[in-house]
């Protein structure tokens, strides 16, 4: 079987925005994802928002150098993940729709196996 | 997968040894080229990973395991519905949606019919090295993502058809006029494309686009001993003998309109197919309704916003409305990047001088065709109107 990471790509703007009930229902949502698909997850986490982050990249001299904010500035920000374990893509496909997306979408990438 | 099964009884490791066969076709193909039959190479590589698999288990679960292993799987004889179910999966996984469109009909091209790289890419009117750059970026991305080697699912297969139907139609359009070599067609490919589209027609026979397309396919195809002349020369709509045309061929493809016109919105094909069934109701080039042709462009252009379909518009008007105007929608064209190194668009253009007795002009366009085609016949052909001009 192989493992697919799950990316969710969602507007911050359209979270930040977000009242408790519809918070609730989201939280909800993932809980009942997690139930049904339990058996094809290996991991799954939210991320505090983009803001968080602190970002590393090594300068000319080859020293780390430390950015506030996400690597990559986009539209969509990276809000969770989750592992899934699948036999093919059609079948990752499958469980990857389901997962509750609602500011924007998920990105389904397949985890390198290594020897 | 069919025969796999039947050697392994066993589902997950026939799947797993389908998948394999695929794996390393794609990689092995790219290497050493298309086999002669794709279907058949993928089914005796799968069975023979079945037999070496089952070989590694426990003797007692073998015995089982083999039980309808016979001399045919040792000879191993493909059955032809084996080759036809092979075609089907290898088609709809070329055809997968985690692919950009553009990617779904190259790779199909490429893998099902063994088309060459630069065949497919004439087919897309781009370089021949973006195309082969493309092509091994989707066999990677295949074997990486792991796209499984299968039909798709009852409550996916209409959503799938589309870029299937997309890839059936390039590959005939392709074998119908071949635009590389000595022969005007091949007809490998159209036998391949008139074999898939009726598969599809049989698979969805409620799809008005799938049921057009064969109707297409069957109406372009019916002019096939009429295309080419006594001295293997190209005859043009205008004087092809239309008693030569294959009636059942048009008589089925005429009664496949009519069910598809009847579904509501017409998409693409059925609009072609439309087309396509006005060419073949005038039972002479005089008698062809083409304000009824330029009408069906129109509609066809507003759902389908290609150059190329805009050319063939062109090309209506000029016998809907004369050559001047045929000529004027032309011009508008020739700036279009994919258009300007086409043939035909210059060959049109040339049509439209002689018709208005402009023929310098025409000689000109005649040449740039002649020298723009890599089809023989068809340059012999354009070399025969500029001889004519003199």
């Amino acid at each position: 079987m192989a493992q697919y990471l799950v990316l969710i790509y969602e507007n911050e703007e359209s979270w930040a925005n977000v009242d408790e009930a519809t918070y609730g229902r989201i939280h909800a949502e993932h809980n009942d994802f997690g139930k049904k698909h339990g058996a094809s997850l290996r991991g799954g986490n939210a991320l505090e928002p983009s803001m968080t982050a602190t970002s590393i990249r090594k300068n000319a001299s080859g020293e780390p150098v430390t950015t506030d904010g996400p690597f990559a500035e986009t539209k969509e920000a990276i809000g969770g993940y989750y592992v899934i374990e699948a036999d093919d893509l059609d079948a990752a496909l499958a469980i990857a729709q389901e997962v509750p997306a609602k500011f924007g979408g998920v990105e389904v990438r397949p985890i390198r196996v290594m020897d | 997968m069919a025969a796999t099964i039947r050697i392994t009884h066993d589902f997950d490791v026939a799947e797993e040894c389908v998948q394999d066969a695929f794996a390393r076709a794609l990689a092995s193909w790219g290497e050493q080229g298309i086999p002669e039959n794709p279907g058949a190479w993928l089914t005796t590589v799968a069975r023979r990973r079945a037999i070496d698999v089952g070989r590694r288990r426990d003797v007692a679960v073998r015995a089982q395991r083999f039980l309808v292993l016979d001399d045919a799987a040792v000879g191993l004889e493909i059955l032809e519905s084996d080759l036809q179910d092979d075609r089907l999966r290898l088609i709809f996984t070329c055809c997968h949606p985690s692919l950009a469109i553009e990617t779904r009909v190259a790779l199909a091209l490429r893998m099902l019919c063994g088309l060459s790289t630069t065949e497919v890419a004439k087919a897309f009117l781009v370089k021949e090295s973006a195309m082969a750059a493309r092509l091994t970026r989707a066999k990677k991305k295949i074997a990486l993502a792991r796209i499984p080697y299968r039909v798709p699912v009852r409550t996916e297969l209409r959503g799938r058809t589309d870029a299937v139907l997309l890839v059936i139609h390039l590959l005939f359009t392709t074998g119908h006029t071949s635009p590389v070599g000595e022969n005007l067609s091949e007809a490998n490919l159209v036998e391949r494309a008139l074999d898939l589209a009726r598969m599809l027609h049989g698979l969805l026979p409620e799809d008005a686009e799938a049921t057009s397309l064969l109707a297409l396919i069957l109406l372009t195809d019916s002019r096939r001993s009429a295309r080419v002349g006594a001295e293997g020369e190209f005859l043009a709509l205008a004087d092809q003998d239309r008693s030569k045309w294959h009636r059942d061929s048009i008589d089925e493809g005429l009664a496949l309109v009519g069910q598809s016109i009847r579904r509501g919105r017409p998409g693409r094909f059925t609009l072609m197919a439309a087309i396509a069934a006005v060419h073949s109701s005038a039972s002479h080039w005089d008698e062809t309704d083409w304000a009824e042709i330029v009408g069906l462009y129109d509609l066809l252009l507003e759902a389908w916003p290609s150059p190329v379909v805009a050319l063939n518009r062109a090309v209506a008007v000029s016998f809907a409305q004369g050559p001047l105007a045929g000529l004027a929608a032309i011009d508008e064209l020739s700036s279009d990047p994919p258009l300007s190194t086409y043939p035909y668009l210059s060959a049109a253009r040339g049509d439209c001088l002689v018709r208005l007795e402009r023929f310098p002009e025409a000689r000109e366009a005649f040449e740039e065709a002649a020298m723009l085609t890599e089809n023989g016949v068809e340059r012999d052909f354009l070399r025969l109107r500029i001889s004519q001009l003199n």
